[in-house]
């Protein structure tokens, strides 16, 4: 075991970090305080994210036949971690990099790899998650926007909500339902946001500009070359991807940065002496590098070959944890962030509060956990 | 970074396996508030498990699994502070081995017996002197803690002193705690789920309640981050590594504790049971040290002075 990065782990950390500290704009923290999906760092996100990809830096990670640098799961998590520590730049593309085009290397045909992987390579197309409803959150198999096979192409009508990036997406990753069986009547169509009957409509929210919204589906016609998968393989689908954006944001590292942020704050103004302040700061910590190590075992996992499991619910709870100590003590003691006082931890707030909700709720994971970690008995339905 | 055991340290874990397999289980009828075997002791130190630390191709991560797995035993074994600290002192030094902080004459010290190394770091240095009886106050049988305990009545007036900075002391004695640590949460975790999961009431297993279900969850990502905190702070050396990992374990030691007996019902307050074991050397060791605050005030002064 080695907990250590190697010489050419830590290059490559540094590589990136200058990339970023060379080609952010000097107000970046003030930009892109509001959010990944506002529109303003969506639109920068194109072309930054452009620029990534010309220097090899947009998914380094991915197989080199598909574009890619060949690297690692390691590189992907550093590279991840840089992005988070300066606010994710890439904007939602991030999502693209950690588990569109991983799920679309698996699963997608001939065609639809060469329709859309080169558009992602390019950094420039922004997806959308069609995943929840405003019956069917936590509980997503109990989803009910409908697609109705109608010679080549599904009619789709429905309702989905919370989704985020909707306003601005390029293309949507929809789940709908083809019949009625709970799991296996589910199918992803990949649709584009400009299809007729498609509205979209955005939710204010405390997250930050443009992150949630409605998206109504009305009479939407949708090729079936769009489906993505085989009919019913939704299910069998989304668990590979939601595995994969699990561990593909690193929190854990925001936190620990907008920890050591705060601390610095507290010490310019004289704050930091008081003992009960660098003790709650400190089980901060703590709860931050758990969550590191956590998910540095399911990292590697992922080098090692093996199927990463629900032991990525583990390290996502974690995280939760520390992004939870975290926001807690800030507002406790440099409640000045909320207010004007430093566009990093506001930034920080507005990410960290939803680590327990996105990509699955807390306890969710923690269901996870007890059945298939712990391997306790099921609760009765 | 390579997270990965190794062959030689799977193979290690592997006979340490076999060698304690007799003490895997609590003898039958047993109800004593500790358990400890000589015989256990002596082949794990026969064997050299508790000497694994020097060797270069195993070093200190190495001696912090044999902790973790040995702690999970339901006998006692003084292994972490003879892994993970005597190395530094002086590897000859008589076991068991019991740290001592310098003017704590106050609490209860684990292993404690006559002819046990006692081990001083404090402000005075690293000194340490084999006890005698007279430096040792029995505690009958009023000890509640798994582990066998006596008080330090004082100083030998001839301690040695040794060239090493207590600092490095505290910072290997954190480690040692956080590795025992983990293993004593993972083995507690492990004997809770299974009673949880056979006992039944309301006709279904305990484990079935959500209420349970998600606490235990909670417990198992924080046995989980102890694990890996206390092997990270034995791979790099680091003081705030180290302190991280002291911390994080006597935090959840302090919650599963709880939670646990909590769980067993009146089941968790016999000593037919043996959960105690498990969390009884969890209470005794977040006292260790100073307890939570005092980690927390050394890890916040390692990461930001």
């Amino acid at each position: 075991m080695d907990f250590s990065w190697s010489a050419e782990q830590q290059a490559f950390r540094d590589t990136i970090t200058r990339f970023l500290v060379d080609n952010l704009p000097d107000d970046w923290e003030a930009f892109s305080k509001h959010g990944p999906a506002s529109p303003a760092l969506t639109e920068f996100a194109r072309g930054f994210c452009r620029k990534l990809a010309e220097n090899g830096m947009l998914f380094p990670h991915w197989p080199k036949d598909v574009g890619g640098e060949g690297l690692g799961p390691w590189e992907q998590q550093i590279l991840a971690e840089v992005m988070w520590e300066f606010g994710e730049p890439r904007g939602g593309q991030y999502m693209n990099v950690n588990w569109i085009g991983p799920t679309l290397m698996k699963y997608g045909t001939e065609a639809q790899q060469a329709k859309y992987l080169p558009q992602i390579g390019q950094g420039e197309m922004l997806w959308c998650q069609g995943f929840s409803e405003p019956n069917s959150g936590s509980d997503l198999a109990s989803l009910r926007t409908r697609a109705e096979l109608e010679g080549d192409h599904y009619k789709v009508n429905g309702q989905k909500i919370w989704t985020s990036y909707a306003g601005l997406a390029d293309t949507c990753f929809l789940l709908t339902r083809t019949s009625d069986d709970r799991k296996r009547g589910i199918t992803i169509l990949l649709v584009p946001m400009d299809t007729p009957g498609i509205t979209v409509r955005q939710i204010p929210s405390l997250i930050g500009e443009g992150d949630i919204h409605e998206v109504f589906f009305d009479d939407v016609i949708v090729p079936d070359s769009q489906r993505f998968g085989d009919e019913g393989q939704a299910w069998e689908i989304i668990g590979f991807s939601l595995t994969n954006e699990r561990l593909g944001i690193p929190r854990y590292h925001l936190a620990r940065s907008a920890l050591d942020r705060a601390v610095a704050m507290l010490r310019t103004a004289g704050d930091f002496g008081a003992e009960a302040v660098r003790i709650e700061a400190a089980r901060c910590a703590a709860l931050c590098e758990a969550a590191r190590t956590a998910n540095y075992a399911i990292v590697q996992k992922r080098v090692d070959g093996m199927a990463v499991g629900a032991e990525s619910s583990s390290a996502r709870y974690a995280t939760v944890m520390a992004e939870r100590a975290v926001c807690e003590f800030i507002v406790e003691e440099v409640p000045e962030a909320l207010a004007g006082g430093s566009d990093y931890l506001q930034m920080h707030h507005q990410r960290g509060i939803v680590a327990g909700v996105a990509a699955g709720a807390a306890e969710i994971q923690l269901n996870i956990i007890a059945s298939d970690v712990l391997e306790l008995p099921r609760e009765p339905r | 970074m390579h997270l990965s055991l190794s062959e030689d340290q799977v193979q290690i874990l592997d006979f340490i396996d076999s060698l304690a397999k007799p003490f895997a289980t609590v003898p039958m009828h047993d109800v004593s508030f500790a358990l400890e075997s000589a015989e256990l002791d002596n082949a794990l130190a026969e064997n050299g498990f508790l000497d694994v630390m020097a060797m270069p191709e195993l070093g200190a991560v190495t001696a912090a699994l044999v902790v973790e797995k040995l702690a999970r035993l339901p006998f006692a074994v003084e292994a972490a502070a003879s892994a993970l600290v005597r190395p530094l002192i002086d590897p000859a030094l008589p076991r068991p081995l019991c740290l001592v902080q310098e003017g704590q004459l106050r609490k209860p010290v684990r292993f404690l017996r006559p002819g046990a190394s006692v081990v001083v770091v404090g402000p005075s240095g690293v000194r340490s002197f084999t006890a005698g009886a007279s430096h040792v106050r029995g505690a009958g049988d009023e000890v509640l803690y798994a582990y066998p305990m006596a008080y330090l009545t004082g100083y030998a007036n001839d301690m040695r002193r040794h060239a090493v900075a207590p600092q490095e002391i505290m910072r290997a004695w954190r480690v040692a705690l956080a590795a025992e640590a983990a293993g004593l949460l993972g083995a507690a975790l492990h004997s809770v789920v299974t009673y949880v999961s056979e006992r039944k009431q309301f006709g279904r297993e305990l484990a079935t309640f959500q209420a349970l279900r998600h606490r235990l969850a909670e417990d198992q990502v924080m046995t989980n981050g102890v694990y890996w905190l206390a092997l990270r702070a034995a791979g790099s050396g680091d003081v705030g590594d180290a302190a991280l990992a002291a911390l994080h374990a006597q935090e959840a030691a302090r919650k599963v504790c709880y939670d646990y007996h909590q769980f067993l019902g009146a089941m968790g307050m016999t000593l037919e049971h043996p959960l105690h074991l498990w969390t009884y050397r969890l209470k005794a060791l977040t006292a260790e040290l100073g307890g939570r605050g005092a980690q927390a005030l050394a890890a916040a002064y390692a990461l930001w002075g």
